[in-house]
């Protein structure tokens, strides 16, 4: 099952009927990523890259084309279904955090496993471990009030990882970010990817965020302009293995 | 999710806001503390009146002649003279679904005793009187079928009559005198309270139908005023009064087309008329509590809407981590059905210590019956399921993505 791709997606369009002019929002993208990638997708607001996202993500229909979801077929899947597999394949990470308000952290990352109906207990030990994981083993229970921007997301990090999924989303995860905070993201990011082998697909529009991944995928005006590794001249904002490692191999 | 989990968030999530929860649930409250009082002050009330119904005698009858229609100024029940004595005999030898009948001429009387007096009902009567109004002596004797053939000047007092004029002493063989008639004082009676149309029973005095005949009627000593008979049971009531109306009309040569000149009414027909008036209000008071649950319904629909569109962000996370809309409906279902059951559980409380206040300043009898106030509490739950329902299946249909964006 190596050999499945994460996400495989074939002639993937979307077409908004806004007024009278349908927008296209994404023409026929083919795209796949492997397991273990790490991929940074970026391009203008507009450029189609969130409703790339969204259908990914499973929030939102193609209006035509083939989507795969680590092996599953998910483009006409009923509600229902999508929310299953929203569930269990995915894990969200947003710009805003998107945590339940006076919830606290460890009910926050339990939240996934409520809704695969994993049992009272077996969830809180879960939760304990996935924010032990992102080094909040000491804040369970916190309130999200109580915790810096940086904590916050390793809190939302811990939530979309308690399921296991197939695949990290991250929607401009260090927007809110300062950079001191946007270095510790992005480090946690790389370790998630590098030693625990977890497929991380990221939304940014800063070059610097960007450069930290593998591989860039840009859109423009719906269509997939660029795919390969982050340009050289992009500086990354924290130090990477694979980058050193490509560096050698040019030079 | 479990169903603990769902109470626990939907209680979180209420204890938030208590303020408004109140409010919402205000509407509620009152619904179902009416109902509960008006169920605990009407059973209260229907209790009273079975209770004073059985006060006057089991398996009633009582004959009143027609009113009297002279040049068209009708007299009112009681005031003809169309049933007299010897209606009575036949009634008696005649009828065989009553085993009693006796009659009970009446009139206010001054009655003194030493330099006591009281203004009472004097009541003229046969023996059966004391079987047939089920009303025992509660020291003394009653007067006898002696007395009466021998028209022995001997009366039995009613509890109100001896305390009145004797106080705590024993009047027991002391002596009375009505109209200027002395009488010897051989009983009192059991003490017996309201009649069902409030008058104080206890008030009377009874002395034999025959002293009352001859020293108390004047020129209108064969007329009857009223009579009593007991059915010899209770199925056969119907029937005694069918039978003694078809005696009486047959004495009273009407014809077929007439009207009866008297009435017979037996307890059945008292009893129908007392709970009429307490079922229409019942009815009165159960469609004020009605509305009241109508309005208290819609008020939480509108909190649930109010609630839905503030947590509209919250929704959108939900679903982004798996939650189908299945779990977001019965999510706020629950909400709705705990902040109503809340309400109902208020209502209870409160609606039982209305009553229980009501009872203490009035003096009505209430009963609290558990199983009303459960059914009040399962109906302020199925409010919050139909008035949730709507605001629930809004917040399970939102698009996700939306949701998200939402500020």
């Amino acid at each position: 099952m190596s050999d499945t791709p994460v996400i495989d997606a074939v002639a993937l369009r979307k077409v908004y009927a806004a007024g009278d002019t349908p927008v296209v929002a994404l023409a026929d993208v083919t795209l796949q990523v492997q397991k273990g990638e790490f991929v940074a997708v970026v391009g203008a607001s507009g450029s189609g890259k969130s409703t790339f996202m969204n259908l990914i993500g499973l929030l939102d229909r193609p209006t035509s084309g083939v989507l795969r979801l680590d092996g599953v077929d998910v483009a006409r899947l009923t509600g229902n279904q999508r929310a299953i597999v929203r569930n269990h394949k995915v894990g969200f990470v947003f710009q805003g955090f998107n945590l339940l308000r006076r919830t606290s952290a460890r009910e926050n990352v339990e939240l996934p496993l409520l809704y695969a109906g994993v049992p009272a207990r077996a969830r809180e030990e879960a939760a304990r471990l996935a924010l032990t994981q992102v080094g909040l083993g000491d804040r369970l229970e916190h309130m999200p009030n109580q915790l810096s921007g940086g904590q916050q997301q390793r809190v939302a990090i811990a939530r979309a990882l308690v399921n296991q999924p197939a695949l990290l989303l991250a929607d401009e995860p260090t927007g809110n970010l300062d950079s001191a905070t946007t270095r510790e993201i992005l480090k946690l990011f790389v370790d998630l990817n590098l030693h625990h082998g977890i497929t991380i697909v990221m939304v940014t529009h800063e070059s610097d965020v960007a450069a930290v991944s593998r591989r860039v995928v840009q859109f423009k005006d719906g269509h997939l302009v660029l795919d390969g590794p982050p340009p050289p001249e992009w500086t990354p904002a924290i130090g990477v293995p694979w980058r050193q490692a490509a560096k050698v191999e040019a030079a | 999710m479990s169903i603990f989990t769902l109470l626990r968030l939907a209680f979180r999530v209420i204890a938030r806001n208590k303020a408004r929860a109140m409010l919402t649930v205000l509407g509620i409250v009152i619904g179902v503390a009416a109902v509960i009082a008006m169920v605990a002050l009407g059973t209260g009330a229907q209790q009273n009146i079975a209770k004073q119904i059985a006060s006057l005698g089991s398996n009633l009858i009582i004959l009143i002649p027609g009113t009297t229609n002279v040049a068209g100024v009708r007299g009112g029940g009681g005031s003809s003279t169309t049933v007299d004595v010897d209606d009575i005999d036949a009634l008696r030898r005649e009828v065989k679904s009553i085993s009693l009948i006796t009659p009970a001429n009446r009139q206010q009387v001054q009655i003194v005793a030493g330099d006591a007096n009281w203004g009472t009902t004097v009541q003229g009567t046969t023996p059966a009187f004391y079987t047939v109004r089920d009303w025992p002596v509660e020291t003394g004797a009653q007067h006898s079928e002696l007395d009466e053939a021998s028209q022995n000047k001997v009366c039995v007092l009613g509890k109100t009559v001896a305390t009145q004029l004797f106080g705590t002493d024993d009047p027991i063989d002391k002596w009375v005198r009505i109209k200027k008639v002395p009488f010897r004082v051989i009983g009192v009676l059991l003490a017996k309270g309201q009649s069902p149309m409030g008058t104080d029973q206890d008030d009377a005095v009874i002395i034999p139908f025959s002293v009352y005949r001859q020293r108390m009627a004047g020129t209108q000593r064969d007329q009857i005023q009223a009579a009593y008979a007991a059915a010899i049971d209770a199925n056969s009531a119907q029937a005694a009064v069918d039978e003694m109306t078809a005696v009486l009309r047959q004495r009273h040569h009407l014809r077929e087309s007439a009207e009866d000149d008297f009435s017979i009414r037996n307890l059945a027909d008292i009893a129908a008329a007392s709970r009429e008036v307490s079922d229409s209000m019942t009815l009165l008071l159960g469609s004020i509590a009605g509305v009241s649950l109508l309005v208290g319904g819609i008020g939480i629909m509108n909190t649930m809407l109010v609630s839905v569109t503030e947590r509209t962000r919250e929704i959108g996370i939900r679903m982004a981590v798996g939650a189908k809309a299945r779990d977001i409906l019965v999510q706020f279902l629950v909400e709705a059905v705990v902040l109503s059951a809340i309400g109902g559980a208020i209502g209870v409380l409160f609606g039982w210590w209305v009553a229980r206040l009501l009872s203490d300043a009035t003096g009505w009898v209430t009963v609290f019956d558990p199983a009303v106030a459960a059914l009040a509490f399962a109906v302020s739950g199925a409010v919050g399921v139909f008035f949730g329902f709507w605001p629930a299946r809004r917040a399970a249909q939102l698009d996700p993505i939306d949701a998200l964006r939402y500020e």
